[in-house]
C-alpha cells in the first residue's frame, strides 16, 4: 500500500538521481508538510469559528452572522480575518516588549507542533513517532507558557490573573489527562498513533461493536474529554479568560494580528485534543467502507478513512461547542476540587482496573464494567434530576 | 553527518543563550521565561541522541509542570518582578570551584572517557526498555525516588498548613 512515506522516499529518489544534497530535500519536504498543515489550521478554525457563531446562535433562538458572503454567512470569519490584518498593532507602554511579541508565537508554535503525529487517514501522517501520544501531550502543554507569558508581559492585573489561574488549571488537569490516556496505551501496548489506530481496527467487542477503545475505556474517554476542555479553556472552564469579571483574560492587550494568533491556535487546539480522543478512543480513521468506482480498494479505503476522521474529529468539536453554549461556568474553589478529589482517583482506578484485566487476560470484563458504569451514571443523574425537581430547585 | 553536526550546533548554541539570560538577567520572570527555552534547547539535545522518550518527558515534566509552578509562586510574590534580582551571591569562590571543576571533568571524559560513559545499547524503541528496567531491574530505586517525593509532598503541605 502506498503511504505518505513512500511518497517521501521516491521524492528522495528523484532528487538524489538529479545530484541534491539531503539537506536541501529535507527543508524541501518539511516547508510542504508545514505549509499544509498552516493552511489546514487556518481554513479549519475559520471554519469553525463561523460554525460556533452559528451553534451558539441556534441554542440562543438566533440566527447568527447573516449577510456576509450570502448563504448564511459563510464568509463572515474571511471578513473578520482581513479586519484582523488591518488593524493597528497596539503594544502597551508598559508591556515588556520581547516577552509581548514572543507569546502569541510560543502559543501558536506549540499548537502547530502537535499535528505532526495526528494520523489522517492509513499510512497517512507527517511522522509516526514512537513515543507519539507522550509527544502531543508534552508539546500542547507548552501553550500554557505562552499564556503565563503573555498575562505577565501585558502589565495589566487582568491579564496577570488570568495567567495564573490557566497556571493553574493546566497543572491540575495535566495529571488526570495523562493518566486516563493510559488506559488505551495499555490496551494497545504502543504509544504510537499510528498503532494505536491499527490496534483498534482489528476485532471487535462482544461481536456487535467495532474494536474501537471507547468501550473499554469509557471512563478514561470521559476523563480525558473534560480535561481536554480544561486544557482549551473552554467553558465550564474557561475561568482564566472569564469575560464577565476579567475583561479577557491573559489577552486583554493585545489586538489585532497577534490576538488573531492567539484565537487561531485556541481552534487548533480544539482540533488536536479532539483529533487525539478519535484516535486513542474512537478508532482514529477506522470505519465503513465500501470500494469506489474507478479507484483501487486502497485508495477508496484511503479516502473513507480521511473523511471518517474529519468526521469524529468534527462531531468532538460540535460536543464541546454544545457543552461552551449549555453550562454556566464553574468557580475556581470547585475547579480545583473535581481535578484533585474527583478525576484523580478515577483515573487510578481505571487505570489499576484496566491492569487487572490485562494480567487476567479477559477484557471483555471492561466493557462489561463499562456498561455498568454508563447505567450507574444515568440512573444517578436521573435520582438527582427528580430530587431537584422534588425540592423545586431551577438551574440554569 | 554534516546536517545531525549542524543542528547540534544550532541546538547547543540556543540552549547556552537562553541558559545565559537565565543565570545573567537581572528581571527574574524573563530568567523563568529563558528557562524554559533552556529545558526545550536540551530535549532537542535528547532527540538528536535518539532519547525521544526522555525528551518528551523533559519538556512535559520540566517545561509544563515544574517552570509553571515557578512561574506562579514569582507571580504571586509581590513586587518581585519590579526589583532587580542579584546575578551574584554570596558563595560566589564556592560555586567558581565546583562550575570549573565540573568543567575539567566533562573536558576529561569527552578527551578520555571513562568507563560510565560508554555509548548506550541502540534500541529501536526506548520507552518498553525503560519500562521493563525501571519495574525489575531498578524497582527498588524507583520505589526510593517515590518515598522521596512524597516525603517531600508532606513536608510541603506540613509547611503550608494553617495551625488551626
Amino acid at each position: 500500500m502506498m503511504t505518505f512515506a513512500d511518497l517521501v522516499q521516491s521524492f528522495y529518489a528523484f532528487t538524489t538521481s538529479w545530484g541534491i544534497p539531503y539537506l536541501v530535500f529535507a527543508l524541501v519536504v518539511m516547508t510542504i508538510q508545514v505549509g499544509v498543515v498552516i493552511g489546514y489550521i487556518a481554513v479549519a478554525a475559520m471554519f469553525l469559528i463561523w460554525w460556533e457563531r452559528k451553534i451558539s446562535a441556534h441554542i440562543q433562538v438566533r440566527f447568527g452572522p447573516m449577510r456576509v458572503g450570502g448563504w448564511h454567512g459563510w464568509a463572515q470569519s474571511i471578513a473578520d480575518g482581513i479586519k484582523l490584518l488591518l488593524k493597528e498593532d497596539i503594544i502597551p507602554a508598559g508591556a515588556d516588549r520581547v516577552v509581548f511579541v514572543l507569546a502569541p508565537m510560543v502559543v501558536f508554535a506549540s499548537s502547530l507542533a502537535a499535528y505532526v503525529t495526528i494520523p489522517w487517514g492509513p499510512g497517512l501522517i507527517v511522522r509516526d513517532l514512537n513515543i507519539g501520544i507522550l509527544y502531543m501531550v508534552s508539546i500542547s502543554s507548552l501553550a500554557v507558557v505562552g499564556i503565563i507569558m503573555a498575562g505577565w508581559s501585558s502589565n495589566n492585573k487582568y491579564s496577570v490573573l488570568g495567567a495564573i489561574r490557566s497556571a493553574a488549571q493546566a497543572v491540575s488537569y495535566e495529571v488526570p489527562m495523562v493518566v486516563a490516556l493510559l488506559g488505551p496505551v495499555m490496551l494497545a501496548g504502543t504509544m504510537s498513533m499510528g498503532k494505536l489506530v491499527e490496534a483498534q481496527a482489528r476485532g471487535s467487542w462482544l461481536g456487535i461493536l467495532p474494536g474501537w477503545f471507547v468501550f473499554p475505556q469509557i471512563l478514561a474517554f470521559l476523563i480525558y474529554f473534560i480535561c481536554a476542555l480544561a486544557e482549551c479553556n473552554r467553558l465550564p472552564f474557561d475561568i482564566p479568560e472569564a469575560e464577565s469579571e476579567l475583561v479577557a483574560g491573559f489577552h486583554v492587550e493585545y489586538s489585532g494580528m497577534r490576538f488573531a494568533i492567539f484565537f487561531l491556535a485556541e481552534y487548533a487546539n480544539m482540533f488536536t485534543v479532539s483529533a487525539i480522543a478519535t484516535t486513542l478512543f474512537l478508532g482514529g480513521w477506522h470505519g465503513w467502507w465500501v470500494r469506489l468506482p474507478g479507484l483501487s480498494p486502497e485508495l477508496s479505503q484511503g479516502l473513507f478513512g480521511l473523511a471518517w476522521f474529519q468526521g469524529k474529529c468534527y462531531f468532538l468539536i460540535f460536543v464541546m461547542m454544545w457543552l461552551r453554549w449549555t453550562l454556566a461556568r464553574i468557580r475556581v474553589d470547585q475547579l480545583m476540587d473535581f481535578s484533585w478529589k474527583v478525576l484523580l482517583p478515577l483515573s487510578f482506578a481505571n487505570l489499576v482496573i484496566t491492569g487487572w484485566v490485562l494480567v487476567a487476560g479477559r477484557q471483555v470484563l471492561l466493557i462489561v464494567l463499562g456498561i455498568l458504569l454508563v447505567l450507574a451514571l444515568a440512573i444517578g443523574l436521573a435520582v438527582r434530576g427528580r430530587g431537584r425537581a422534588a425540592a423545586g430547585v431551577v438551574r440554569g | 553527518m554534516e546536517t545531525k553536526l549542524a543542528i547540534f550546533y544550532v541546538l547547543a548554541a540556543f540552549t547556552l543563550w537562553a541558559a545565559g539570560i537565565v543565570v545573567l538577567g537581572k528581571n527574574i520572570v524573563r530568567a523563568a521565561v529563558a528557562l524554559i527555552f533552556a529545558f526545550c534547547g536540551v530535549a532537542g539535545l535528547y532527540v538528536l541522541l535518539e532519547a525521544e522518550f526522555l525528551a518528551a518527558v523533559q519538556v512535559l515534566i520540566y517545561v509544563g509542570g515544574i517552570t509553571i509552578l515557578l512561574l506562579f509562586a514569582i507571580m504571586l510574590t509581590s513586587r518581585i518582578g519590579a526589583t532587580a534580582a542579584r546575578v551574584v551571591n554570596d558563595q560566589v569562590v564556592l560555586s567558581a570551584i565546583a562550575g570549573v571543576g565540573l568543567l575539567a571533568g566533562l573536558c576529561y571524559a569527552a578527551l578520555e572517557g571513562i568507563p560510565a560513559l560508554v555509548g548506550p545499547p541502540r534500541l529501536p524503541e526506548t520507552s518498553p526498555f525503560l519500562g521493563r528496567a525501571l519495574l525489575t531491574t531498578y524497582a527498588l530505586p524507583f520505589e526510593v525516588v517515590s518515598v522521596l517525593l512524597l516525603a517531600g509532598m508532606v513536608g510541603a503541605i506540613v509547611l503550608a498548613r494553617k495551625e488551626s
